[in-house]
């Protein structure tokens, strides 16, 4: 199985919002919805704070819980990678993958009643290109790549930098790390 | 301090502020599938026990409400559905790994079961609708075979039932993302509840007082069992997790307290409760009619409160400190 990554730099990126703007326009994300979010937080007391920008999206977890809770394999596994999809054609909209997510809001609800959700952009992947979030980022804070090729860009900043992942205890196993 | 607010927007239908995806749609079927499992269940006890003369009711005519319902169940469950039109995507595959697809298909084979359960009684029950069914050559065999192997069909029906009590709480159990949830009690829980409300539902319709009072006696043991099973699951929350205490804590002043402790522990089992056996005891019989409605109000109360305390329970927490009073204040510094 191919593990794609997102590798995203905390200490670049200044939540300017551009990765949520790109991701809409690329995927018409229906209004009122969000695939992608950006978190701002702040630790410390003053004058000692520290702030972390986190552009947040669907983990791509290897151990993905919406996926084994689908009762009709809508929720899948996207051409035996780690890549979480949805297919509207089977999709009977019971909303058990949402409640699955120990993320919360990876999944939303697309007007027409089938679930969608953060694709990695495949379609942008399978042609050897970034997710749109990752390409369009103006502090290249983000990165994306195969996990498995230990020489990726990924694979050497997870080598190179301290890093995490949001909640590691839920056992999905996410595929967004954050370097801190 | 620790603050966490959004940059970009965050306000996805039916999941922010928090998840509220299933509503009283979700919790009546589950509180419908539970009253399914536990009519079958004691339409096929009393035939098995023998005990026709003691309970007319339940060993003749009960078996016929479980298709009523279930499927009155159903159809909650399908009005819950977002893309309805898909729905017979539960039936073109099989999910070994999710209790939702095991249902979809436990509900399909539910109904030929209770047909049968049906057909074994409908001489005896509902005479009525046999003798339009005797007129066919084909329908009076049917009768007949199924009329003979009665007791069968009912030691075959107790599994199923059981299963179909069950699994509405596995289901929900099966969710590891919602801690309060995630817990394995739960089904044993909702099985015995869906027991206690059949139990609660014989006891209002049925006419003899011999049958009244065994499914009340019934019911008082179901109850203390339920209470002991509320205890357990309590407890299992109280002993995991930061998740799993955080979850506790909706049910322990958090906002499910008062729907937890007064509407289903208080009016749910602990009134009918006492009631019951106040009416058993030969003390107070004038509230007789009030315990199994308490019983049923109860179990809607157990689905709907799990339910919601479950979508709220969660891993993900953004410790956004917004307040609507101090933004009143710095407008007013303007």
């Amino acid at each position: 199985m191919t593990r794609f990554a997102m590798v995203i730099d905390t200490r670049t990126c200044i939540g300017c919002g551009d990765c949520v703007v790109a991701c809409k326009t690329e995927n018409n994300v229906p209004e009122g919805l969000n695939r992608d979010w950006v978190v701002e937080a702040t630790r410390g007391t003053y004058p000692d704070l520290k702030t972390e920008f986190r552009s947040e999206r669907c983990n791509h977890c290897s151990n993905p819980t919406c996926v084994t809770l689908c009762p009709t394999g809508a929720s899948h596994l996207w051409k035996d990678t780690n890549i979480v999809l949805v297919e509207p054609g089977k999709c009977t909209g019971c909303k058990a993958c949402i409640a699955a997510c120990p993320y919360d809001a990876r999944l939303v609800m697309h007007p027409d009643g089938y679930i969608d959700k953060c694709t990695f952009c495949h379609h942008r992947v399978e042609k050897g290109l970034d997710p749109a979030c990752v390409s369009t980022c103006p502090t290249s804070c983000m990165h994306f790549g195969s996990l498995d090729d230990p020489h990726s860009e990924v694979s050497q900043l997870l080598k190179t930098r301290e890093y995490k992942v949001l909640n590691p205890e839920t056992g999905n196993d996410p595929n967004v790390y954050y370097l801190t | 301090m620790s603050e966490e607010l959004f940059v970009t927007a965050r306000n996805n239908a039916l999941i922010d502020p928090s998840l509220h995806i299933w509503t009283w749609e979700v919790a009546m079927y589950l509180f419908l599938g539970g009253l399914t499992a536990g009519i079958m269940f004691f339409a096929a006890l009393i035939t098995v026990r023998n005990k026709d003369q003691v309970a007319p009711f339940a060993a003749a005519r009960l078996a016929l409400l479980a298709p009523i319902v279930l499927s009155l169940g159903m159809t909650t469950l399908f009005m819950d559905l977002e893309h309805k039109l898909f729905v017979y995507r539960f039936y073109t595959s099989f999910q070994v790994t999710s209790p939702m697809s095991w249902g979809a298909w436990i509900l399909i084979v539910i109904y030929p079961v209770s047909v049968l359960q049906i057909l074994s009684t409908l001489r005896s029950g509902y005479s009525f609708i046999a003798e339009f069914v005797d007129r066919l050559t084909i329908g009076r065999l049917i009768l007949d075979w199924s009329e003979r192997y009665r007791k069968e069909i009912a030691f075959t029906v107790i599994p199923f039932a059981v299963v179909l009590g069950i699994y509405t709480g596995i289901l929900l159990s099966a969710f590891s993302a919602r801690p309060f949830w995630n817990n394995g009690v739960l089904g044993i829980l909702f099985l015995v509840s869906g027991m206690s409300t059949a139990a609660a539902l014989v006891v209002l319709l049925a006419r003899q007082h011999s049958e009244k009072e065994l499914f009340t006696r019934i019911d008082v043991v179901l109850i203390l069992a339920e209470i002991g099973l509320v205890a357990l699951a309590l407890i299992s929350l109280a002993s995991g997790s930061a998740q799993h205490l955080e979850a506790l804590e909706s049910v322990m002043g958090g906002s499910y307290t008062i729907p937890f402790w007064v509407l289903f522990v208080g009016i749910g089992l602990l009134i009918p409760l006492l009631l019951e056996t106040l009416e058993l005891s030969g003390i107070n019989k004038s509230l007789a009619m009030l315990a199994p409605v308490l019983v049923l109000v109860g179990g809607f109360a157990l689905r709907q409160v799990v339910l919601d305390a479950g979508q709220e329970s969660t891993w993900t927490n953004y410790d956004t400190q917004y307040s609507s009073e101090l933004l009143q204040r710095l407008q007013q510094l303007d």
